[in-house]
């Protein structure tokens, strides 16, 4: 279908596309100067990032714990919150539901400001379980949405036979239409780990304490460490442990990220 | 099974009074929606309630709040001498962003429009950026354009220099991240426009611009007022990409709307009534942006 001098120029394109993530893979493995790898090819600049103030691994694991507490409270909320608004009639479900949607329309910076305030109230200042609060809170439009869309497009004729083997509204959803709506979950999942994993203004502005800075806030301080000098060998390493979890997921989990959109696009 | 399944559902529902087994199903509604109204009013609606009551307060970062001081914090922000300079720099790049932004991912739109192995490839190539976090995508760049690093070296360039290299530097940043993801939601409107259409269009003598201009496009309006909307709150909302390329530099010509309330908040500023007060300008505008795009959106198409 396509003729090669279109392939040559679309291919040139992708190349495009792609350079950037092929050069900070090289890059932070090559020799540089005023890097950790002056010469030769190696991982100086790793061990830079793995030694850097509370190690690597602390941030990796803060990065970790939050996204996976987002991911879990995001599923749990929406799994439960999708139900209700598609199958159940109850007073004040089309306004909670618009409220929820509502979130979409109110800037980051907005709400950054208050919630700073209102989680030293709580007690949750500087702690990642605030921080995955308020990161699964940013995540409920688009959850939200799609599990009610997802539940929506089960057959009715499932629960309700469900309902007369005798299983109650909880085991019903349990057993019978969580595998339903798998997609949708692995979707809304795969959306929230993603976002949670990759956010930076969010423990910027709420998260101080730099032993619990997630990964990003993490290699951007690193950046900033000597006056005027920037190791960006480490960045670079930086950088290519950031993207690396979330460029294999994407390509392992691509088909549910382009459907998500699809559905979602399609019914919206 | 359906129709047995139905008839015992209605025959169980007799057992109990209606009226009962309504309420029930009304509680057990609220129940599982609990969460959600839970989350909703403690990190969304509380905060609002709050950002507004902060607008019109004396409320330091470290001193909490010292009393109402309305309307004190919106006219100092409207008379900081960096403000006008951030909006008006805010709406360039938001202008800039959107137009190269939606032109090219219509491209690529476009370009891998029919599916086939080839395009599997260039559409998971295309995609890719995407799935970085937009600071790690700036961190990236941010090495990309340094003079020590950068593979443009023999360029001579200096990538954020000056004032409008570092604006087309962020706006080509940008692209790469988001091209992908705006080329993904034109797909799914492309093939949403059925294969009848070209038909008829080819049968009418329309060559390939025509059938672009007076099929693709029209019909294509919905997608493309979607990523339209996206992409100007997107921007409008630019904060990640410039606190670490350019931190508002050089000279303050990259300062954008987020990044001064970040300023008046936590850097040097302390001040969050301040912050809270352009904080609510910076949501009625984007409000304001938004019904404007709807009306001229929806007029075009009546």
């Amino acid at each position: 279908m396509i003729r090669t001098p279109q392939k040559v120029l679309t291919g040139g394109l992708a190349l495009l596309f792609l350079f950037p993530l092929l050069w900070a893979s090289v890059a932070s493995v090559s020799p540089q100067a005023g890097s950790a790898q002056i010469d030769g090819w190696g991982l100086g600049n790793y061990r830079t990032l793995a030694n850097y103030q509370a190690g690597i691994g602390q941030y990796l694991l803060n990065s970790t714990a939050v996204s996976l507490m987002t991911v879990a409270f995001t599923l749990f909320v929406s799994l439960l919150g999708g139900y209700a608004f598609a199958q159940f009639r109850f007073p004040g479900r089309d306004l909670l539901f618009l409220v929820t949607l509502a979130i979409l329309m109110v800037p980051y910076a907005t709400l950054l400001i208050p919630l700073y305030v209102l989680l030293n109230q709580l007690g949750l200042q500087d702690s990642l379980l605030g921080l995955a609060l308020v990161l699964t809170m940013f995540q409920l439009p688009f959850a939200t949405f799609m599990m009610r869309i997802s539940f929506e497009s089960v057959p009715k004729d499932l629960s309700e036979s469900a309902q007369v083997d005798g299983c109650g509204t909880l085991r019903t959803l349990l057993y019978v239409l969580v595998p339903a709506v798998k997609p949708g979950l692995i979707t809304v999942g795969l959306f929230a780990f993603l976002a949670a994993w990759n956010d930076f203004i969010t423990p910027l502005v709420l998260i101080s304490d730099s032993a619990k800075m997630p990964l990003p806030l993490a290699v951007a301080n690193m950046r900033q460490q000597v006056m005027g000098i920037v190791d960006y060998g480490a960045t670079e390493a930086g950088v290519v442990v950031l993207a690396l979890p979330c460029v294999v997921l994407f390509l392992a989990l691509q088909r549910h990220y382009v459907r998500g959109f699809m559905s979602g696009a399609l019914k919206g | 099974m359906s129709v047995a399944s139905r008839i015992s559902v209605t025959e169980r529902s007799g057992l109990v009074s209606r009226p009962a087994a309504a309420r029930k199903r009304k509680l057990t509604g609220w129940a599982y929606a609990a969460p959600t109204a839970l989350f909703v009013l403690i990190f969304f609606v509380t905060p609002i309630l709050l950002v507004g009551r902060m607008s019109v307060s004396d409320w330091g970062l470290f001193a909490g709040n010292r009393g109402l001081n309305a309307p004190e914090n919106f006219t100092d922000v409207a008379e900081y001498r960096l403000f006008w300079p951030a909006v008006w720099f805010t709406v360039k790049y938001t202008l800039v962003t959107t137009v190269i932004l939606l032109g090219l991912a219509l491209l690529l739109a476009l370009i891998v429009q029919e599916s086939s192995r080839w395009t599997g490839f260039l559409r998971t190539s295309f995609l890719v950026p995407s799935a970085l976090g937009l600071a790690s995508a700036s961190l990236l760049f941010y090495a990309l354009y340094s003079p020590q690093s950068s593979p443009f070296g023999f360029l001579g360039v200096s990538f954020l220099g000056t004032p409008t290299a570092a604006l087309w530097s962020t706006v080509a940043l940008i692209v790469w991240r988001f091209a992908g993801f705006y080329m993904l939601l034109l797909l799914v409107g492309l093939q949403g426009i059925s294969a009848d259409v070209y038909e008829a269009a080819r049968l009418d003598g329309a060559g390939r611009w025509q059938t672009f201009r007076y099929v693709t496009l029209p019909l294509l309006r919905s997608s493309i007022a979607l990523c339209t909307i996206l992409c100007v709150t997107g921007s409008m909302l630019a904060f990640d990409q410039f606190y670490l390329l350019t931190k508002g530099g050089p000279d303050n010509s990259t300062l954008t709307i987020v990044q001064l309330i970040y300023n008046f908040a936590f850097f040097g500023g302390n001040d969050l009534g301040r912050a809270a007060a352009l904080s609510i300008m910076l949501l009625a505008a984007l409000l304001i942006a938004n019904v404007l795009q709807f009306r001229g959106l929806r007029g075009k198409e009546g």
